[in-house]
């Protein structure tokens, strides 16, 4: 039923804008139409834009924000993670324990 | 007249005339508004639904920009169900790379709080080693499970054999024995993945042993919060009506036993939960015109009545889906729009 509802209703993850919209709604209790139009603004695109998964590949990759495809060169997991939270100005869990870990808090 | 394909809540293929779905559509959404004391679909949200429904697409998609945020239970238990040999990691991130999961979920075989419990460190690393690799938010979910902590599964007397035989008192006393323990389990478990780097904790099928089961959720949810103020809380539920098995526990001077989704999200957003997961179940005999209409006029309550986001459980048998092993896409995707568009919920 994932990949189903995935495709039918979803925002497509790390193929768009999912995951952005989605640290909203759990680290702000944003809903839905909030949750984007913030991700929107931070991302200087319009809330449409957010689902486009050409438009997304290119942006998330001049934002460092991870792209769908693994390639050699570019940040990825916990970098990633630097950098949406940077841009979203929201806590993340696993890099805060990374960092503090890492001792670079 | 002309006759549309349409499907029971079992998956079966049907005819319906025009008439005949309307009907559907207004006996189902009459149900859910007289049960839970609702408003049922307005005349334009009735007429939505019927030109969703007369669809004769293999799949059926949102409009571009009405998308919304999905989240899952079991995530980690879906891909080897299928008999394929998969590692947790290798499963977080075929959902992240290739299901375009707008978030993930890390979870035990066994999706109880309570088995987890005694083999956390199992999980802990694993939890830890998925967020160095995963981009997208990855929660842990299990399961209250409050029948785990009564007899022969556990130490509390087993209220089903209690009340029956008159024992009304013990039983429900073994309810509240049976509560204290899975909140520590559910706190225990909650903790440790947490601690572990979790962006989320889930508490699925909530309910599913009635009021007692709520209960345990709710009081591990208070816990969690005071502990950790920025953890964010999943709850999805097991049912639509909470079943009144205690019938007498409260949270916060509301009754528990009986209330539906739109009740439900109150007592669980007073009580920190961040994201709820309303439930309503598929009548089997019935169409899935008047399932899925009856699950959107509950969920179209729970939505007006909440402040957190609401995310519907749109699994096997529940959210309008028909309870069939292989279920059809075409039948699959019309519920998840229909879902999205009228209701306005903010996930799945």
């Amino acid at each position: 039923m994932a990949i189903p509802h995935a495709m039918c209703s979803g925002m497509g993850g790390m193929r768009t804008s999912g995951d952005l919209v989605a640290r909203m709604q759990m680290t702000r209790g944003m809903k839905t139409v909030e949750a984007k139009a913030f991700v929107a603004g931070k991302l200087g695109i319009s809330t449409a834009e957010l689902t486009d998964a050409v438009i997304m590949r290119e942006l998330r990759e001049d934002l460092s924000l991870g792209t769908i495809r693994s390639f050699g060169g570019f940040p990825k997991g916990i970098e990633v993670k630097h950098h949406i939270a940077d841009l979203l100005g929201v806590d993340i869990n696993s890099l805060n324990i990374f960092r503090n870990r890492a001792g670079v808090m | 007249m002309k006759k549309v394909f349409s499907r029971t809540g079992d998956g079966w293929p049907i005819e319906l005339t025009e008439a005949g779905l309307m009907k559907e559509i207004e006996a189902g959404t009459n149900d859910a508004a007289e049960r839970g004391k609702i408003p049922h679909l307005s005349e334009d949200e009735r007429r939505h639904l019927f030109d969703l429904l007369k669809s004769t697409c293999k799949i059926n998609g949102v409009e571009k920009g009405s998308e919304v945020i999905m989240t899952y239970d079991g995530g980690t238990n879906k891909i080897g169900r299928m008999g394929i040999s998969t590692g947790p990691i290798q499963v977080l991130q075929l959902y992240e790379r290739c299901f375009g999961a707008d978030t993930t979920e890390l979870s035990h075989l066994d999706y109880s709080f309570k088995p987890v419990k005694p083999i956390v460190h199992e999980f802990t690393h694993v939890m830890e080693q998925a967020q160095f690799l995963m981009v997208v938010p990855v929660f842990y979910g299990a399961m209250p499970n409050l029948g785990l902590y009564t007899k022969p599964d556990g130490p509390m007397g087993n209220p089903a054999e209690l009340i029956p035989n008159g024992q009304i008192k013990e039983g429900k006393e073994a309810y509240e024995g049976a509560i204290e323990l899975a909140v520590e389990d559910m706190v225990y478990v909650g903790s440790a993945l947490y601690e572990a780097g979790a962006d989320g904790i889930n508490f699925d099928s909530v309910g599913a042993s009635g009021d007692a089961d709520f209960k345990a959720a709710l009081v591990a949810t208070e816990k969690l919060r005071k502990k950790y103020p920025n953890i964010c809380i999943e709850m999805g539920m097991a049912g639509e009506f909470i079943l009144g098995m205690h019938s007498e526990l409260t949270h916060n001077g509301v009754r528990l036993a009986g209330l539906y989704p739109h009740e439900q999200v109150k007592v669980a957003q007073q009580a920190g939960v961040n994201i709820f997961g309303s439930v309503i179940n598929t009548t089997t005999t019935k169409s899935f015109p008047w399932n899925i209409s009856r699950v959107i006029t509950f969920t179209k309550a729970c939505v007006d009545a909440s402040d957190i986001p609401v995310h519907g459980n749109m699994g096997q048998g529940v959210g309008g889906l028909p309870v069939c092993d292989v279920p059809s896409i075409d039948h699959v995707s019309l519920a998840s729009k229909a879902m999205v568009e009228i209701t306005r919920l903010d996930g799945l």
